[in-house]
């Protein structure tokens, strides 16, 4: 007999009483959307910044290589995107759209599309996610409902940027990952 | 209530009977003075808890059917003691035969802080205690009965210890640090974890100590003896006393 | 060694088990504060053990549909029925792959089924990517926590083995600064890894996808860079529908840490053009697990670590004190299923006082499996029960142990003794504690005299 076989036998022959799926009641977020992302995306060491303050921030040249894809920030794109994920190594500021935020804990939906590199939020060492405040939902339970069966390869809560506490429960920004995430409403 | 009419079966722990008559007496009296008819059957001994919580819950089915004998005509049954009215409600094994006497022992069996909060109905006793008074909060009772809310759940706020003891002219409540924290007693893990079980009392001491307390009380005299045991050794000068005896020594 | 031995040698550093004792009680506190925030907390717990309780009852189908849908999206699906067999099956792929290296992301199935060691003496470099496994593994040990790895390490540990393997400064102590060496040192790892492993959270039949949650990315940096990634995980991981993430996420890192979220939480549906995902099915005691109905629940949990954070002997007694893959409370239900005779004294290692059981984002009923393992253990081990029985002889409980008999002798056996012996080796109970002063008569005696 399969493994499988073997595993799916051994669990038929245990006498189990059925037991109902429960329905998920609809739980209401109070309060202001935005108002609760933000403060989410703090907690989580994220930030929020203006678009003005982001064009600022190209502008001065502190990122040397920049990745944009979305039109507004392209012009500021200095680097050629292949298929191979590894010369994103130095890539020093990406730029993608988010499809919705979640005001509850500060994440944000991305899907193969946005990332166009499933590395690309990872490898990159500064990440920024544009967001249309009229995406943003309250909870978990209104973000899967959003989401829906949607079919993207691979998808993505993203909340924050890399961090880590594991020397002796020291927060330190930036462990693999992303070392800043800035949110940028439009 | 009561009007002479409610029989209350009183169940002493038998440590409590060997090593704290005094609390026996303050619980009896206490119950008598709120105008309880209550009578202490004689016959009564260990309910088992300490040998069902060292995993042999099978040899105390004697014990348990003697315990129902001893204590089914009653009206209420009640225990100076959380953990053994838990044990008796919760881990007794089902004797066969007596299974509706056992039912009803299981929902007539109080500890004494929830008999006067939920049965008597006592919002809070008068009386004096002018003392600084730190609650140890025995587990058994603590998330066993609901005797208060746990820390670790969403739940408004309650204590039925508390709430029989704040308003007694003259006593301060403290709050701890750790409101619900295991004492480290735990029957047979007293013993078979020494290291821990000191610690963990150690702990629980500091924390009382810090937050200046003069009477440590609980509604569980074996947490008591354990917390106590430590602190004499190590000349603390905290002092303790079951919760039976602040309330029965308060309305005197 | 068994539970108590151990623990008393975590506590011979006073210092040390203090620190972990109150930085594990920082992490419940700020979980108490978070679920506090949550106006539907203690109906999400209610909803996720009422899911689970599904899961266990549909467990056979769940994964028929889980591997249906897995399959369609292009993912190989493997079934190891124990750790034997998993670890073969993920030598097999390496090999088919001529790999010789990989990069694994934190999963404590493969702790449990001692993959690293498997694989190192196979010829293979295993490099564990999250920071606390990666400074567990430099020094050859396991993690003592499955959310916090190096919990029981100061920074101090952690400086002198980043010098010696990383060639960070000597004495150099700084959180960033070794955050930072470490990110460089793995950074390194990722980009040449052809293979990545991780472990999974949960996952889903409806669709076949799997989700892993990590707040350093290490899991994402590992597989995406990689050309194959392999997720173990255990059939109990499973979870009915898409929709039901919304509930465990809201529990799974509030309970675990504190936080809100996990900043990465990835759905992995199929591969990237021209990758591979494999997921290998694991039972290895699970379905023996299953079929015993006072301790199939353990089979709910979903790794959050939060019995480990509350519990007071955990905090005191360390992860290793446990002798087992996972440690903690929830550790010391599942252990004995896996090796009664090893594990038997974890279930007394704990006083029952139950918040393990309140602190539970899936509602296991810890605490009272812990005391159902107790009956099964003196059952099977007449030994262990007879020992238990001269400890407690020798304390004070002797007394309500065999109270009819003794009752009258163990008064007057106290009274006559001088201190000398009471207080003896002997003793347990008296080693550290004084015993409580003897009354003039028991209450039974006042009684009589006092009353009609």
């Amino acid at each position: 007999m399969s493994s499988r076989d073997l595993i799916l036998s051994k669990i038929k022959a245990v006498p189990l009483a059925a037991k109902k799926l429960p329905i998920i009641p609809e739980f209401e977020f109070e309060g202001d959307l935005k108002a609760r992302f933000i403060a989410s995306i703090q907690a989580n060491k994220g930030e929020v910044i203006s678009k003005a303050d982001l064009l600022g921030l190209l502008a001065s040249g502190v990122f040397e290589k920049v990745y944009s894809r979305i039109e507004d920030f392209s012009s500021f794109t200095n680097i050629r995107i292949t298929e191979d994920a590894h010369q994103l190594n130095d890539l020093n500021l990406a730029i993608i759209r988010g499809q919705f935020g979640v005001a509850e804990n500060g994440a944000i939906w991305l899907e193969d599309q946005d990332m166009g590199l499933r590395a690309l939020p990872f490898i990159t060492e500064h990440l920024v996610i544009v967001l249309d405040s009229a995406n943003l939902v309250g909870n978990m339970h209104q973000a899967y409902d959003m989401i829906g069966l949607q079919e993207s390869g691979f998808g993505l809560f993203l909340a924050g940027p890399s961090k880590t506490a594991d020397i002796e429960q020291s927060l330190v920004i930036g462990a693999h990952g992303a070392k800043s995430l800035r949110v940028v409403f439009m | 209530m009561p009007e002479n009419k409610i029989k209350i079966g009183l169940f002493i722990p038998c440590y409590v009977d060997q090593f704290y008559p005094k609390v026996a007496i303050a619980t009896l009296e206490l119950l008598e003075k709120l105008g309880c008819q209550v009578k202490y059957p004689m016959g009564q001994t260990c309910c088992g808890q300490p040998m069902a919580n060292a995993g042999y819950e099978r040899d105390t089915i004697a014990t348990t059917r003697h315990f129902i004998r001893i204590f089914k005509d009653f009206d209420y049954v009640v225990a100076p003691s959380g953990s053994c009215v838990l044990h008796v409600k919760e881990h007794a094994p089902v004797i066969a035969g007596m299974e509706k006497e056992q039912a009803e022992l299981h929902d007539k069996i109080f500890e004494l802080t929830e008999f006067l909060t939920d049965i008597l109905k006592i919002g809070n006793i008068k009386g004096s205690f002018p003392h600084r008074v730190g609650f140890h909060a025995s587990c058994h009772g603590q998330r066993g009965l609901r005797l208060s809310s746990s820390s670790e759940l969403h739940q408004t706020p309650f204590n039925k210890a508390k709430q029989l003891m704040v308003n007694l002219e003259g006593l301060e409540w403290v709050e701890l640090e750790r409101k619900d924290e295991c004492c480290g007693f735990g029957g047979t893990f007293a013993v078979s974890e020494e290291a821990l079980s000191i610690q963990m009392g150690k702990d629980r001491l500091a924390d009382h100590q810090e937050h200046q307390v003069e009477i440590l009380t609980g509604g569980d005299m074996s947490c008591i003896m354990h917390l106590q045991g430590i602190a004499k050794r190590n000349g603390n000068p905290i002092q303790f006393k079951h919760i039976a005896e602040i309330l029965n020594e308060a309305i005197s | 060694m068994s539970h108590p031995i151990q623990a008393a040698e975590f506590l011979q550093d006073q210092a040390k088990s203090k620190w972990h004792d109150e930085t594990l009680w920082f992490v419940r506190d700020k979980r108490d504060k978070i679920s506090k925030s949550v106006p539907e907390w203690e109906n999400l717990r209610d909803l996720a053990s009422q899911i689970k309780d599904n899961v266990l009852a549909n467990l056979g189908s769940y994964l028929e549909e889980f591997e249906k849908n897995a399959k369609a999206n292009n993912i190989h699906v493997h079934w190891a029925k124990d750790s034997e067999e998993h670890n073969r099956i993920v030598l097999g792929i390496l090999k088919e792959k001529r790999c010789k290296a990989i990069v694994k992301s934190k999963s404590i199935l493969t702790e449990e089924c001692h993959l690293n060691p498997y694989l190192e003496k196979n010829g293979i470099e295993v490099v564990d990517t999250d920071l606390g496994e990666r400074i567990v593994q430099f020094l050859n040990q396991a993690p003592s926590h499955i959310v916090l790895p190096a919990i029981h390490l100061k920074k101090r540990d952690i400086s002198e083995i980043f010098h010696e393997k990383l060639h960070t400064e000597k004495g150099n102590e700084d959180p960033d600064y070794l955050t930072h060496a470490a990110r460089i040192h793995l950074r390194e790892k990722f980009l040449s890894a052809k293979v990545a492993i991780t472990g999974v959270n949960f996952g889903v039949a409806e669709t076949g996808e799997f989700v892993v949650c990590t707040n350093e990315g290490n899991a994402d940096m590992g597989v995406h860079l990689a050309d194959v990634h392999i997720a173990c995980m255990g059939i109990e991981k499973i979870i009915p529908k898409r929709a039901h993430l919304g509930v465990f996420l809201r529990l799974l890192a509030r309970s675990a840490t504190g936080q809100s979220v996990t900043n990465y939480t990835s759905h992995f549906r199929s591969p990237s053009p021209g990758k591979e995902i494999h997921i290998v099915l694991v039972d290895n005691g699970r379905t023996a697990q299953l079929a015993r109905p006072k301790f199939k629940n353990s089979l709910k949990c979903i790794r959050c670590g939060a019995c480990m954070n509350t519990c007071p002997i955990y905090r005191r007694s360390g992860g290793f004190s446990y002798e087992s893959t996972v440690p903690g409370p929830i550790g010391s239900i599942l252990s004995p299923g896996i090796d009664l005779q090893k594990h038997s004294s974890l279930p007394f290692a704990s006083t029952l006082c139950g918040s393990c059981t309140d602190v539970c984002p899936v509602k296991i009923n810890i605490h009272e499996q812990l005391y159902e393992w107790r009956q099964e253990i003196t059952k099977a081990q007449p030994d262990r029960a007879k020992s238990l029985a001269m400890k407690i002889a020798n304390g004070v409980f002797a007394v309500p142990f065999a109270y009819n008999l003794s009752g009258n002798m163990m008064r007057g056996a106290l009274k006559i003794l001088p201190d000398s012996i009471t207080y003896s080796g002997l003793n347990t109970w008296g080693k550290q504690r004084d015993l409580p002063e003897l009354p003039k008569e028991s209450f039974k005696d006042w009684y009589k005299k006092n009353r009609k």
